[in-house]
Parts: C-alpha cells; structure tokens; sequence
C-alpha cells in the first residue's frame, strides 16, 4: 500500500508543482494520473521514488516513510520502483541489452557492473524480459536504431528487471501512434494484472484511462480535482479537471 | 534609425567625424607598427629576399653525388697599363674565352665555355687575389658542351697582377640520396609525433576523472550536510597523510630486503594469487547486505590489510620491472627500447605508488566520514549535531586553512610559523565555527558545486598559461629536450581538455541519466551507464584533435628547449640556413596536414 500524505514540491523561484496532495494506492491496482500539461503529474510521480525531492508531505510505502530514507535506504527502495518515461530514456548509443540490465543496477555488486560483469542469472532474465515484449531479435543492436514503439517496449523491459513491486509510468504512450500506444498499455497491464504490480500511470486520453485503469486521480494546477472510478468522470467532472472551455475528444 | 531623422548637416558632421577618427587610428597604428613601404624596395633587401625566397623553395632533402669540373682562366680587372698581356689558352681541354679579355670594375662582359662536358650546369665566379669567390652568373652547356653568358665584374680595388675568372660545371650522378639534413629533420619530426603522442596520452589519462568533477550538471547534485562536509574534508587530509607515510614506510621495507631475486619474483607470484584469489571469493553477484556492525568492521580490517599487502606487491613488481627492463636492453639490440621501457614504467610505478595510496586512502578515509557525518547529521537531533559541527567544521577549516597558509610559506619562505600556521589556523577554525552558526545543520551545503568551481578556476588558470612558459619551467627540472616538452604540454593539455571533456558532460542528455537512477543505481553505477557512452565519441574526437594541436605546439616549444622539431628549427634560421629550415618547415606542414586528415577520419568513425 502507497500512501501520499499532503505532499507539496515547491520549485526554486515559487513555482507551486504540487499542493498538499494526498491519496492512498492499493497493491495491484492500476492508477491513472490524469491533467493538463504542466499540472503537476510528472512531479507527482518523480517526487514517489525522489527523483524529485518533496518539500513536504510523506510518502510512506508499506509502512516505510521514503522521505525520510536516507541515501543508502532510498538505493534499495527504488529497486524496487520500475519507472517508464514518456521519452523512453534509454541511452542510445547502448545495446539493447545493455538498456535492459542496467535495469538490474540495484540489485548487482557495484565493482562488478562498473566492468559490465553481469551474472547468467542476470542475462537470462534480461532475454526474458525481451522475448515478453516481443524483441528479443533486437537485443544486440543499439538502442537508438529501433522504432519508436520498441524503444518503450525496452523501456518496459528494464522496468521489470527491478522485480518491482510498482511500476511508474509517466506518459508512456504520449510520443506514440494510437495503435502502439494500445500495444504499451497493454504490456502495462499483463505486468498489473499477472505479476501483481501497482501501476501508476499518467494518461492524457481519457478513453485510455477509461480502457486501463482501476482508478483515477486528477490533478490541477498541483491540487488534487478527483479521486475515483474512470467511470465517474462525467462532463462536469471533465470542465472542472481540464478548465471551462475544454472539449472532450476521443 | 534616429540618425536618418536628423539634419543633413549634422549627419554630414558625425560621417566625415567618423572619417577622421578612423584616418587618425590607422595612422597611429602605421607610426606604431613601423610601417615604412620605402624598405620593401630597398635593391639590397630584394635580393636578399629573392635568395632566402629561393633557398626556401629549395629545402634540402635530397641530394646527388656530384662530379665537378674547374675551368680557370687569369684576367686582368683593370686592364693593366700599355700593353695587355697575352693569355695562352689551353683548347685542348675545356676552356672558356671572355671578351673583352680585360675590363674595369662593373663592366659587363661575355664569358664563353667550350669544350665542356654536355648538359651541364654551374656558377662562373670571379676569384679575388684573396680568395673570395664573387658569382658572376651561371651556365648551362648545350649539347656540344657550350655556353655563353654575360656578367657584371665585381667593383673591386685595381690589381696589377692576373686574377681569376672560374666556370664550375657539375654534373649529377647516380640517384637522389637523402642528406644529412634530411635524415635529421626526420629523426626530429618522429621525435615530435610522439612527443606530442605521450602528451596527449598523459594529459587525456588525468583529463577525464578531472572532466567529471569540472561538470556543473553532475556536480551541482552533490549537496551534503556541514557534519558530512567536514569529515569528508579532514578525512581527505588524514587519509592522504597516512596513506602516503606508510606507502613511503613500505617502500623502505622492501628495499632494504632486496637484493634477492627469487625474493622479489616469488613475492609478486604470491601476491598476484593472493589477490585473484581474495577477489574470487569476495566479490558475488549480488550487492552486499548491509550487515551487522561486527562484520562490517572485520570486512574493514580485510580491505585496510589487503591495502597494505597491495602497497607491497606494487613495490615489489615496481622492482621487478627494473630488473627486468634492464636486463632485456642489451640483448634485444635494436629493440632495447623496450627494455628501457619497461624499466622506466618501472621507476614510475615506484615513484606513483605512494601518490596512489595517498589518493586511495584518502578516497576511503574521506568517504568514510561523509558517512559518519550524513548517518551523524540523520539520526541525532539538530542540538547535537549543531555541536558536533561547531567542533568539526572548526577543526576541518583550521586545517584547511594551515594548509594554505604552508603553501604560501613554501612560496613566499615567510618562515614564521605564527603568520604561516597559527593565525590561519585561527582564523580557519573561526570560520568553520562561524559556518556552523549561519546555517541550518541539517541543511544539505552545495559541496559539489564548491568542487567544481575551484577545479574550473585551477583548469582556467594552468590553462591560460602558454605551454612555452611552463617549458621554460620544465626545462629546469628535467633537462633541455624532448621530456621537458612532453611534461610542458601535459600539463597544458590536461586543463584544456579538462574543459573541453567537462563541458561534454554538462551537454549530455539527462533523460538516461534520470532513468538509470530511478533503478536504484549509486552514483558510479550512473556514471557508467548513462554518462560514459554518452560521451564516448566527443571524447575520442577531442583527443585527436588535441594531439593535433600538441603536434603544432611541440614545433614550437623546442625554441624553449623543449625537444623536437623546433629546436632544429631554429638553430638553422639562427644559422642563416634556409634550405635546412625550410625542410623543416615541409615536414612541419606534411606532418600537421596529414594529422588533420586522419584525425577527421577517425572522428568520422566514431561520432
């Protein structure tokens, strides 16, 4: 169980990302973090795993507050919190392969990854991972040769070299075609629905959320709009989460 | 704009204004810089540089074995009183005839060769009673081995006696062979290739860690509480003290027990088992778990000891090393300087090892108190971290600031131990005291940002430095030559690359680097796995550009003493000689162009 307790990030020069949110998340469930461009999602996500320091509020995971963890206790926290990025993030001049063990950092002994020493165990699973997301042909080129959609699969690959026990994605589909974007969401949620996993996932389209998630928050301007059912987001809901003169599409 | 809307005149005014401030400048810059166009048509200097003009278009690199052949002929310069005295001429070898067959100074005569040997050419001088050759002209034979020329005698005192007037022909045989010259100019240009190889090599091997620590982005992350600061700091300086005393120590010990071979070689055995041995079995797969209090101070006890047998076993294959080395130069022959090689990286692993230990134990000791200090500064309450700091960051600045104040003591020889230890050591303690007093002491303090500005100062400050300045330095320490220049452009290459590499790093994507962080990796992890291939290719494309310049400066640096091609350089333009010079030169200009090409081709490859 995740629970955010009135988090607040204030960047340098008093820009409000975050006010006072707060919200619990089930184990297994899939989460949809919805809102505008610039409402504070991304902030939200970075600030679970503090690649963002909060400048206050909690964020106490399984009984363990990870605000207060200190550097060494935050390494071991966040092996276990795949993250997926909207621009995939992997190092492109890297092998595929490479992308997805670097996903294994947290666990491996630290001399040994810096001469890039990885364990059988380690390989095994990192052509498992591959051959889940349908790439494992790819595994030896480099990463910046592969498509769009089969950069994220990596993505997703590395993720679950964590084991992790949440996975945060943050707008994973936004720089993909519709029909890719169906293919991603869907290993996002063969990972929720079969490992386990609690997904916390933020969408721009709302049939998505509708489509994926087990719940939605919304968020506005850093403050928190809605806590419910996807079903739940009627018209009056929609204009008070996307402003007066927004216009449902899709 | 508002120019257009003012008055004709007053537009007029500010242009012929304009006008005059320019004409005024240019002309004070004409009477600064001596520009005077008279000279240029001075006949002696045109002369003079049509003849170095010529000898540079004529390097001396090859040359010909020559026969020569003197066909003299006695004339009177100024005809003699009465009667001119008959020349006998001998035709039946080669002879030249000049008509008239005697004149006075500066009249042009015309000087006829026959007979000669077909298709060649030379210079006709005119021989003074003392033996000065003045060139009258040059010939070349046809094919029936005749000539026909016209010069100017020479405006010479009057002599009654017979002087000489002597056509030189030459003749080439054989194939072109290198000259001496020639030989040499390569020998140095090799010397200067490699001289600028060893430079880049040395400077690029401390460039890149520097690199990291000059990189804003990477840097400016690093924020770590007072109490951490401070015994990071003092660790520092007690780990490289200790470090270095007991490596020095070590060294003693195992010098004074040499003198046996089987000593030395059964000891590098023993340690290079020992160590592969220790590494087997400690290093698993897995991370360590953070362990219970008792086994993580065995395990520091094993790394302290394992420190120690290294320090040895480095000392024992430094040893090694010069036996070896020395012992292979006289029977590899020619390729001894493998031997040498090998006995000089030798001397220069012991010489280092005490320098890395110091760092290394630095590193651990320094590590070890940012550890104290944030676990410290987590779990106490601010009271009693305020007291600790207030004792630490006191003890930590009086240190730092002793330091200085011995440095300027070296420098300055102040010799006066309150101005140079006791009053900066005060005056440190009071601002560590002071620091403590100011901000929060849980407050995480921009270290990393400190860092990196103060290797951005030193980097800029060696680097405005002209490689042939620091030479001058170098040359004094290790001698007029080759090494002194490498030392020079070392040390210059390791700020300049320095910056370039650092602000490489500053300009890598961040989007990796965030989500090799969010797997929970350490600071090394990240650093190998989002920066590193990152950076690789402008790495390698600045290094070879590098070398490139180090190759340009190396032509230069030996007008310091600095070895290469430029100390041959300039000898032979202080000589006057400029078809060795402007060989020189040549091999400059192949040398450098050919690096261009290349290094371009290889940054092709890589970026």
């Amino acid at each position: 169980m995740l629970e955010v307790k009135n988090l607040t990030k204030i960047y340098p020069g008093d820009v409000l990302a975050l006010d006072n949110v707060s919200f619990t998340v089930e184990s297994g469930e899939f989460l949809a973090v919805i809102g505008l461009s610039g409402s504070g999602k991304s902030t939200l996500l970075r600030c679970i795993n503090r690649l963002v320091e909060p400048t206050d509020g909690q964020v106490i995971w399984n009984g363990v507050d990870v605000t207060q963890a200190s550097q060494d206790e935050l390494l071991h926290i966040r092996r276990k919190i795949g993250m997926v990025f909207q621009n995939f993030n992997l190092v492109n001049r890297s092998k595929v392969i490479t992308n997805v063990l670097s996903g294994r950092l947290g666990y491996v002994n630290p001399a040994l990854s810096l001469i890039n020493r990885f364990s059988k165990n380690d390989m095994e699973m990192a052509r498992e991972q591959l051959e889940r997301v349908g790439i494992a042909d790819q595994a030896q080129k480099r990463a910046d040769e592969l498509s769009g959609g089969q950069q994220q699969r990596v993505g997703i690959a590395r993720a679950m070299m964590q084991e992790p026990e949440i996975v945060l994605a943050d707008e994973p589909v936004a720089s993909l075609d519709p029909v890719l974007a169906h293919s991603i969401m869907q290993h996002l949620e063969d990972i929720n629905q079969n490992e386990g996993v609690m997904v916390i996932c933020s969408l721009h389209f709302l049939d998505l959320v509708h489509r994926y998630a087990s719940r939605a928050i919304a968020l506005n301007e850093g403050r928190l709009m809605f806590d419910g059912p996807p079903k739940a987001i009627d018209d009056a809901r929609f204009k008070e989460i996307y402003g007066q003169e927004a216009e449902r599409v899709g | 704009m508002r120019n257009l809307r003012k008055k004709p005149v007053v537009r007029w005014l500010i242009i012929v204004g304009v006008i005059v401030v320019v004409v005024v400048v240019y002309a004070f810059g004409f009477s600064v810089t001596d520009v005077n166009f008279e000279t240029t048509r001075d006949e002696q200097r045109l002369t003079s540089l049509t003849r170095i003009l010529r000898a540079l278009a004529h390097p001396d690199i090859l040359e010909y074995e020559q026969i020569e052949q003197d066909v003299d002929l006695p004339f009177h310069l100024p005809c003699p009183q009465g009667q001119a005295p008959p020349i006998n001429v001998d035709t039946r070898g080669a002879y030249i005839v000049v008509t008239p067959a005697c004149a006075g100074p500066k009249d042009i005569v015309t000087i006829e060769g026959f007979k000669f040997l077909p298709n060649t050419a030379g210079p006709v001088n005119f021989i003074a009673q003392s033996g000065v050759k003045l060139q009258l002209g040059s010939f070349k034979t046809d094919s029936r081995g005749h000539f026909s020329i016209t010069g100017e005698l020479p405006n010479r005192q009057p002599i009654e006696e017979a002087q000489t007037i002597r056509a030189t022909a030459r003749q080439n045989v054989g194939g072109p062979r290198v000259s001496r010259t020639g030989k040499l100019v390569f020998d140095k240009i090799v010397e200067t290739v490699f001289l600028a190889l060893l430079a880049t090599t040395f400077g690029a091997i401390l460039a890149i860690p520097l690199s990291f620590l000059a990189a804003q982005n990477l840097m400016s992350e690093i924020r770590t509480p007072l109490t951490s600061v401070s015994l990071t700091l003092l660790g520092w300086l007690i780990g490289i003290g200790l470090g270095g005393a007991i490596a020095v120590q070590i060294g003693r010990l195992v010098e004074s027990t040499l003198g046996d071979n089987a000593f030395i070689t059964g000891g590098v055995v023993l340690g290079a088992f020992a160590i592969g041995l220790a590494s087997v079995t400690t290093l698993t797969h897995e991370k360590e778990k953070t362990s219970e209090l008792n086994a993580r101070l065995i395990r520091t006890v094993g790394y302290g000891l394992a420190g120690l047998a290294a320090i040895a076993i480095s000392y024992l294959v430094a040893y090694m090393m010069l036996l070896v080395g020395e012992a292979l130069i006289e029977p590899l022959g020619a390729l001894g300087f493998l031997g040498d090689f090998v006995f000089q990286l030798g001397d220069s692993l012991r010489l280092l090892t005490p320098a890395f230990a110091a760092l290394i134990a630095g590193g651990a000791f320094g590590s070890l108190g940012g550890r104290v200090g944030q676990q410290a500064s987590d779990r106490l309450d601010p009271r009693t971290v305020r007291t600790i700091n207030l004792a630490v960051a006191a003890l930590a600045g009086a240190a730092l600031f002793a330091l200085i104040g011995a440095a300027i003591d070296w420098f300055y020889q102040v010799l006066d131990l309150t101005q140079t230890f006791v009053i900066p050591a005060i005056v440190g303690a009071i601002g560590g005291a002071l620091l403590t007093l100011r901000v929060d002491p849980r407050q995480p303090l921009p270290i990393g940002y400190w860092v990196y500005f103060v290797m951005r100062t030193i980097m800029n400050g060696i680097r405005s430095v002209e490689p042939l300045v620091m030479v001058i330095v170098f040359v004094v320490w290790v001698g007029i030559g080759p090494f002194a220049g490498v030392v020079a452009l070392a040390l210059h290459t390791v700020a300049a690359l320095g910056k370039l590499f650092s602000e490489q790093v500053e300009s890598i994507a961040l989007g990796p680097l965030e989500a090799v962080r969010a797997t929970g990796a350490n600071r090394a992890q990240v650093i190998k796995f989002a920066v590193v291939p990152q950076i690789i290719p402008p790495y390698i494309s600045f290094l070879m550009y590098r070398w490139d310049i180090n190759v340009r400066f190396s032509t230069i640096i030996g007008f310091a003493g600095g070895g290469g091609i430029g100390f041959l350089l300039q000898q032979n333009i202080r000589l006057l000689d400029y078809r060795s010079a402007s060989a020189a030169m040549l091999a400059i200009a192949i040398v450098v162009s050919s690096m261009d090409y290349i290094s371009s081709a290889i940054r092709q490859r890589f970026v």
